[in-house]
């Protein structure tokens, strides 16, 4: 299907390739851009970054979302706590 | 020497039996063995509000600590609830004060999670204690 009005009455653009001319225009282009982009992925891959399991354990902080307000409102109350419960602190 | 061990088990669990029916629920001082360990830095506090295993440890340790952490959480809890916190809000602001508490020779957890020993310089503690 061809529209020559859109093309301002020139003839419809048609890729060569279209038409079963396959050796010539885009298609070789794509194949040199496919051959850089595995050359590429090669090289890439000889700079391999190894990642190995760190030897010390993983410290999760858990109180990350406490909030020093909080914090400040419950600290008269957390003394006295520490007070009466001498023994186990 | 069997028989000693299971001799000085028994004492012990009748000796912690003992105690736990005099000192009741607010204990006013300190265990002698819980004293000792904190002294002799094998216990530190940690920044969560519980005490700490310093090190590997042994049995004797690791079941004191997980005795006193058990009392802890019960107080938190009951204390947390009275002050709309959580338990984790309440204990992490006891940790602090805990922390703040130590004396010099005993150990206390830095934010970054290593133990520290207290000298007579103010504790390195999180930026929002107070």
């Amino acid at each position: 299907m061809t529209y020559p009005e859109l093309t301002d009455g020139d003839p419809a653009a048609i890729v060569p390739a279209m038409q079963g001319f396959s050796n010539q225009g885009r298609p070789s282009g794509l194949r040199s851009n496919a051959v850089a982009v595995l050359v590429g992925g090669a090289l890439a891959m000889g700079g391999c970054v190894s990642v190995n399991a760190p030897d010390k354990p993983i410290v999760i902080e858990l109180n990350i979302n406490i909030k020093q307000e909080v914090i400040y409102r419950l600290a008269a109350d957390a003394g006295a706590t520490i007070d009466k419960n001498a023994g186990i602190f | 020497m069997l028989s000693r061990t299971v001799q000085f088990r028994s004492a012990a669990a009748a000796a912690f039996i003992a105690a736990a029916l005099l000192a009741g629920p607010a204990q006013a001082q300190r265990d002698p063995a819980y004293a000792s360990a904190r002294a002799s830095g094998q216990v530190g506090e940690k920044t969560d509000g519980y005490l700490g295993v310093v090190g590997t440890g042994n049995a004797e340790v690791r079941h004191l600590v997980d005795d006193i952490n058990i009392k802890r959480k019960a107080v938190y809890a009951q204390q947390a609830q009275a002050q709309h916190a959580t338990v984790e809000e309440y204990a992490f602001t006891a940790g602090c004060l805990a922390i703040g508490r130590t004396v010099s020779g005993e150990k206390y957890q830095a934010p970054d999670g290593s133990w520290n020993t207290r000298t007579s310089a103010a504790p390195v503690r999180d930026d929002r204690c107070p």
